[in-house]
């Protein structure tokens, strides 16, 4: 008997054997183990590095925790916390925070509607006027902010050019960082400039898959385009009204470059020589690593969760309110 | 008889809305040309200038040449730091996407759902547990600790996993098991041809999101010689005497390669971000 006879044989077998033992194990390996396999990078980093840091920083707002002086270890109890509510510094934060949070908000959405309604028209190079919106939004901070920086600067700024062409401020022109409406102003130009372009996309977006009979019906009973932005368009838009709202207020309320890189020394975070503009996030950057206290910053950073909580609940509601009372 | 506005026409007006909305986008940018090819005296000009000037060669070659700003070794740096980001988030997203959108197991509901819970979660708000981990790890100072926290995105996740369960029909799944073929490979054979246009987008979102985040660089690499261009701009625009051309010529270098990005990318770029908006 030859090795080719042997070979012969085999391949005389049934083509559709039962699968054998070892494939039967790989099969149920790959279906019942594998999509744990495949999702579980996902949850794995982000327990390490979203997850745990959220929770460790309530841990660390408990503790005494210096980086300037190591030795001080131990629970702090309250004490964090309780020194939070006496801290002029954290209120002024607060104060400033929101104020610059309304200045940039408010108009950022109703432009950024504006520009949506525009750009909803039919329009010839719909897609070129879509990426030009976006420039400010793939522009760094970084690089916007240190421009803006020099626009709203005193002695030579354009920001003080341009009001000085309507006769405003010409003996004395507008020290923009001085005052704190001023500085509120100009920070919250550099928020609004640059995430109008992104929210009149997502607003867009919703727009276009309003059913075109609603707006048929509603010319019937004769509204103008006007009406029709403001009876139709919004209340169908609603649901990513609410979904911008909430995410400015999220952003918002953690504003950190704008008013790190519009100070002339960045690395103090004094925002302002009178902090006039510093915001919260400012101020736990400032606590944490300029006094080395990350304690107390790791406490300011879980009250300034719980504003934002709070802060978007309210809106939310709000939000839903305004949709739904027309 | 008026039409919705998908079918009205834009008239001069709305084109000169358009136009001047896109003018003042662009201004902050070209500004920072204009005085980055200037010299001293065009920032210090009443009215200012506003037209470029020809020292742009001079001003780089000084930013790129200061002693403790390490210019260029932060350029590639944030080149570093974005491809691996991205790239890592693709991967991983991809993966927990398919799975999500196509594969039977115990627990994918509620799983996913977790996945939608932790979009609320602000990353930024664990900053300071963050950087005592990293301490721990012995990573500040190091690129490995900007990388690390980005590697994964919910939001990445979840977008995949809504464009997987679209793009890819149950049957293609079924007929490729049925052929033989393990999970893994139905993931690279059948999938990811089919999810080129998503990775494209979510790649950008990603490559633009990170090549532009400032806080946490600037307090895990402060004072190192490893920043990224975000904490180097601000290293530039720090102390008594702050040259402004020098600044913005380099605040000019860190976002040409984004310019570039929209330039090539910016159909995905908008179609991703009205995407994303929708679900």
């Amino acid at each position: 008997m030859s090795l080719t006879d042997v070979r012969v044989v085999r391949t005389e077998e049934p083509k559709h054997a039962p699968p054998n033992r070892a494939k039967f194990w790989l099969y149920r390996f790959d279906t019942k183990t594998v999509p744990y396999l495949l999702i579980a990078p996902f949850f794995v980093l982000f327990a390490i590095f979203g997850l745990f840091p959220i929770i460790f920083n309530g841990v660390v707002a408990l503790r005494h925790w210096r980086l300037d002086d190591p030795t001080l270890t131990g629970w702090a109890g309250m004490e964090n916390f309780t020194k939070l509510a006496s801290d002029t510094d954290f209120w002024d934060a607060l104060v400033n925070t929101f104020g610059i949070f309304i200045l940039s908000t408010v108009p950022q959405l109703l432009i950024a509607l504006m520009l949506a309604n525009l750009l909803n028209r039919k329009l010839r190079g719909a897609t070129f006027w879509r990426i030009g919106v976006l420039l400010p939004y793939v522009t760094p901070v970084a690089a916007s902010t240190l421009v803006f920086a020099v626009f709203f600067s005193r002695d030579y700024g354009l920001a003080n050019w341009m009001l000085s062409l309507v006769g405003f401020g010409e003996e004395q022109p507008l020290d923009w960082r001085a005052d704190t409406w001023s500085s509120w102003i100009a920070i919250a130009t550099m928020v609004n400039w640059k995430w109008i372009g992104y929210n009149a996309l997502l607003y867009l977006s919703a727009m276009q898959a309003i059913p075109k009979d609603v707006y048929e019906a509603a010319a019937v009973d004769g509204a103008g385009p006007w009406r029709q932005l403001w009876r139709i368009t919004v209340p169908m838009i609603q649901p990513v009204v609410l979904f911008t709202v909430i995410l400015s207020t999220i952003g918002g309320l953690q504003l950190f470059n704008e008013p790190m890189l519009f100070d002339e020394n960045p690395a103090l975070a004094n925002g302002g020589y009178d902090h006039q503009w510093r915001t919260i996030a400012q101020l736990i950057y400032k606590v944490g690593w300029r006094d080395l206290n990350l304690g107390y910053a790791a406490a300011m950073s879980w009250a300034l969760f719980l504003i934002i909580l709070i802060v978007a609940a309210i809106n939310a509601l709000a939000t839903r309110r305004l949709g739904g009372g027309k | 008889m008026s039409r919705a506005p998908q079918d009205t026409p834009g008239t001069w007006k709305s084109y000169l809305g358009l136009f001047a909305i896109l003018a003042v986008s662009a201004f902050p940018v070209y500004w920072m040309f204009v005085i980055a090819t200037s010299n001293d005296d065009a920032v210090m000009k009443s009215p200012p200038s506003v037209i470029p000037g020809d020292q742009l060669m001079v001003n780089l070659r000084e930013v790129f040449t200061l002693q403790d700003v390490y210019f260029t070794a932060s350029l590639i740096n944030s080149l570093i730091v974005a491809l691996a980001v991205t790239a890592s988030t693709l991967f991983f997203c991809s993966l927990a996407g398919f799975a999500f959108a196509k594969l039977r197991f115990k627990g994918n509901n509620v799983l996913m759902f977790v996945v939608i819970l932790t979009l609320t979660v602000p990353n930024q708000l664990g900053v300071v547990a963050l950087y005592i981990l990293m301490g721990k790890l012995g990573w500040n100072g190091q690129l490995i600790a900007v990388i690390a926290p980005g590697l994964v995105s919910a939001f990445g996740v979840f977008y995949m996993r809504q464009f997987i369960g679209h793009a890819i029909p149950d049957e293609l799944v079924e007929a490729a098991r049925i052929d033989g073929a393990l999970t893994l490979r139905i993931y690279w054979t059948v999938v990811v041809p089919a999810i080129r246009p998503a990775l494209a987008v979510l790649g950008l979102l990603t490559f633009v999101a990170t090549w532009n985040d400032f806080q946490w660089p600037l307090i895990t690499l402060n004072g190192t010689d490893f920043p990224t261009s975000m904490v180097a701009l601000s290293d530039l625009a720090s102390g008594n005497y702050v040259v402004y051309r020098r600044v913005l010529a380099g605040a000019f270098v860190a976002t040409v390669p984004l310019i570039v990005l929209l330039l090539i990318g910016g159909r995905q770029l908008v179609r991703g971000i009205m995407e994303g908006a929708l679900k």
